[in-house]
Order: C-alpha cells, then structure tokens, then sequence
C-alpha cells in the first residue's frame, strides 16, 4: 500500500500537474504535496501523487556507503 | 530504472551479507522486525532472510493497512456500495478483502454494485464530475503515506463545490501501531524485539522525528529504511552494530527520500482536514487510542460515516485464521492451519493473504513450496511414528 516509487520529471503542466517518465511509459502525476519541483527532478511517486523529491546527493552518499561497508 | 537498478545489486547484496555475518555475535539471537508489508515483500522476493546467518530472526510487523482494517470497516464499506445511488471507489486490494459471510466488495460488484477500482485519488474527484446524479465514496485507507492524496481530494472537492463525493475514512497512525506492539511486552517485562526496520515511505511524510520518543521508551532502535533490497541489508547492519553497543537510537538509512522534518506541506494539508479518533480498532491489535484520523466536524457534510447511516455489524472472522497473531509477529503465516489450504491469494479467508504486502501472501508467493515440503516431512515422521506406536 506503501508502495512508491522515483520517477523523473520530464514537464510541468498545469493545476500542480507533471508528466513523469515510469520506465519509458509517460505519464501524468499531481505535484499538489511538493513545492518547487523542476524538469529533470526525481520525485518518489505514490498512488499519483509525488511525496517528496529525490535527493541525488544523498542517494550518491548511500551507494558509497555500500562500497564503503564493503572494503572493512 | 535510476535509483532502484543500483539498490538492487546481488554482488554488493551478498557483501553487505558477509558484513552482517561478522558483524552479529552468534551467542546471541537478533529479533529484528519490519514494520511495512512493503518491506515484508522485499525480503521475500529476494529472499533477504536466506542471506543472514540463522540467529538474525525477522518479524513481520503490521504495517499494512489492507491487513489490519477490521471487519466492520468492510462491512460497511460493502453496505455502501450495495446501495443503488452510490459509486463505491477503492484501491484494488480493498476489493477482495473477505467481509462478513464471504462477501467482499468484488462479490458486491458481481452482485451489480458500482465499485469502482481506483489506482489514484484523483481519479474519485472526475467519477464524481462525470456522475453528478450519483454519490461518490472514496473508501479511503492507508498509513500517513497514503493520507496526504486523501486531502488532496477533500481540498479539491470543496475547491470545486463537488456536492455528491464523500470520504469513508480509514486512515490510521503508525507511531500507535509500534506501540501498540512494543508496549504489552514491555508491561511483560520481556524482550519482544532487539531492533525495529522503521517504515520508510511513511517517513517520507513524517520525519524521523515522531520516532525519536519510542526508541527511547521502549529501548529499541530503529532504523528508517528504503524498500530496495541493499537498503534492506544496510538496515539490518546498521541495526545490528547498535544492538551491539547496546545504543537506541533512530537513524536514517532512506536519507535520499526522508529528512528529520518530513513533508511539512502534506503535514499542513493533512492537519487542516483530519483530526485524532479516540480510538480505532485495529484487526490483531485491538482498539487502540488515538490510532486513527477522522475527517473533522468542519467537513463533516464531506465525511461519509457523516453522510450515511452506517449500521455496525460485527462480523467475526474465521475461527482458525491467525492473522491476529502473525500481525504481531508472534506466530508465522505457516503456523496457521488455513495458510495455502483452503486460504490462498485467489480464494483469501484472512486479510494478510489478500495484499502482496501480507505477510501470508509473500509466504505464499515465494515459500508456499517450502511448506509443503516441511509438512511433507513432518508428516512422514507422524506416519512413521505411527507405525512404530501400532
């Protein structure tokens, strides 16, 4: 149910609305819940309507930690 | 697909694997539980559980609402839609959950009820544009996840005057929910779990901070995590190093989506709106205080338990099932008589069967062979040692 998941931005339409790329399918999502969303943003996208933005620096930070982890 | 393909990696998988296997003493046991069905899922569909060493034991939490919405609330949700003038809308799973005497709201539609399936709240504010002469009811449920879109939807309907949609509100907490779990063992004065895999999307709404107060009561620590697998492991690693040193704190390891605050946007839409029950029953954890939201008075011509006289019926649930307890985390979905016969994804006697975040339902999507097998085997010793008794 909580089910979300990230999905780019590829345009901002109107009434708080976007149209978003799922694995290649576009399709139209509402952005009432996130304030400043940009082209080229990822959002994490629940039952249509985008939560919050995806943080790419902190995304990066985590993938590092992996490799981090893995070297001890 | 960015920000999921390289949280699914099976090389770094398996290290972060090793990595907890050092990392965890093997005199002791690790009770580890999730709170989300959605994690649930992940670590049966990559059978997370077949990379730890056998001491880390995880719990499944009940932290899928399709599970733990009571009887009654589909009782009434089914009387709704049974009732010629309404369109009833809900998410797919609400559809075939078992309500009183095998009805549920797909045997309704059979039936020539108008229940709507809906993938988005949205969708509820057009049905009730295009219908003017019917009254629309969202069935709305879900964690604080979900909570949001259902303001959305109240806000858009009193934006464009829609006089003929109504909410039936479900929604509940997860902060009680934890409670509601950690609190009878502490009043036991046992240890029912070493650390808690903390819900990652509801956090995404919430923060991290609501949190803050129950790893401090209750002396659990609790990791926020994503729903890929990596984040799952990491998760459990950055669980296990706290059990060891013996700290309870809350840390993030979802930090690409959840900060401290959370959404304060959704907070704010979400405040205007709703407001605490006094109580909710929660299928396997009882009534519990101020667990669940209502639409508040100010909206009340908004609020379908408002709008319609709702007769409640207490429908009782299979005597055999064991949801209650697997919701828990106290008995597993196997231990249940009912699991895989007569009680499976098609034909659902329990409501932990219906949603893929069930746990039943993950056991029997990806372990239902297994359990033949065990019971295979166990039967084999009974026949066998049957055999020697005669």
């Amino acid at each position: 149910m909580c089910l979300a998941i990230p999905v780019r931005v590829e345009q901002l339409l109107e009434n708080d609305q976007a149209l978003v790329d799922l694995s290649g399918v576009k399709t139209t999502i509402s952005l009432a819940l996130v304030d400043n969303v940009e082209v080229g943003d990822f959002v994490i996208l629940h039952v249509g309507y985008a939560l919050n933005k995806l943080d790419p620096v902190e995304a990066e930070e985590t993938l590092k930690l992996f490799a981090e982890d893995n070297q001890r | 697909m960015k920000y999921v393909n390289e949280f699914r990696d099976g090389k770094k998988a398996e290290q972060l694997a090793k990595l907890i296997a050092t990392e965890a003493k093997p005199e002791r046991e690790y009770r580890l539980m999730e709170f989300c069905g959605g994690h649930t899922h992940t670590i049966f569909r990559y059978g997370i559980d077949d990379l730890l060493p056998s001491n880390i034991k995880m719990l499944h939490g009940p932290g899928c609402p399709v599970c733990v919405l009571p009887m009654k609330r589909i009782d009434a949700a089914i009387e709704l839609a049974l009732s010629p003038n309404n369109i009833l809308c809900s998410y797919g799973d609400m559809l075939r959950i078992p309500g009183r005497a095998r009805m549920s709201l797909q045997k309704a539609k059979s039936k020539g009820a108008d229940v709507r399936m809906i993938y988005s709240p949205a969708e509820v504010i057009t049905i009730a544009e295009n219908e003017p002469d019917k009254k629309i009811i969202f069935f709305a449920v879900g964690f604080e996840t979900t909570t949001p879109p259902t303001a959305v939807v109240l806000d858009q309907a009193i934006k464009s005057g829609l006089k003929n949609l109504f909410v039936f509100c479900n929604h509940v907490l997860t902060p009680p929910a934890i409670t509601g779990i950690l609190e009878p063992a502490k009043q036991k004065n046992i240890t029912l779990l070493d650390g808690l895999i903390g819900p990652g999307h509801v956090s995404v709404v919430t923060g991290t901070l609501p949190y803050e107060k129950l790893a401090n009561t209750y002396q659990t620590p609790i990791t926020i995590t994503g729903f890929e697998p990596l984040d799952i492991l990491q998760s459990i690693y950055m669980l296990i190093k706290q059990i060891n040193a013996g700290t309870c704190r809350v840390e993030n390891q979802y930090t690409r989506a959840v900060n401290i605050q959370g959404n304060t946007k959704a907070q704010a839409l979400m405040s205007k709106y709703f407001e605490l029950r006094d109580s909710f029953e929660w299928r396997g954890l009882g009534e519990m205080p101020y667990s669940a939201i209502k639409i508040k008075s100010k909206y009340a011509h908004l609020d379908a338990e408002k709008h319609f006289t709702l007769v409640e019926r207490t429908g009782t649930d299979n005597k055999a099932c064991e949801c209650p307890a697997v919701l828990t985390g106290q008995k597993s979905p196997t231990a249940c008589k009912l699991f895989n016969n007569p009680c499976t994804p098609e034909n659902p006697l329990g409501s932990c069967m219906v949603s893929s975040e069930g746990a039943c339902a993950a056991y029997y999507t990806y372990r239902r062979n297994i359990k033949i097998k065990n019971v295979d085997s166990t039967n084999n010793q009974l026949r066998s040692a049957n055999k020697h008794a005669s």
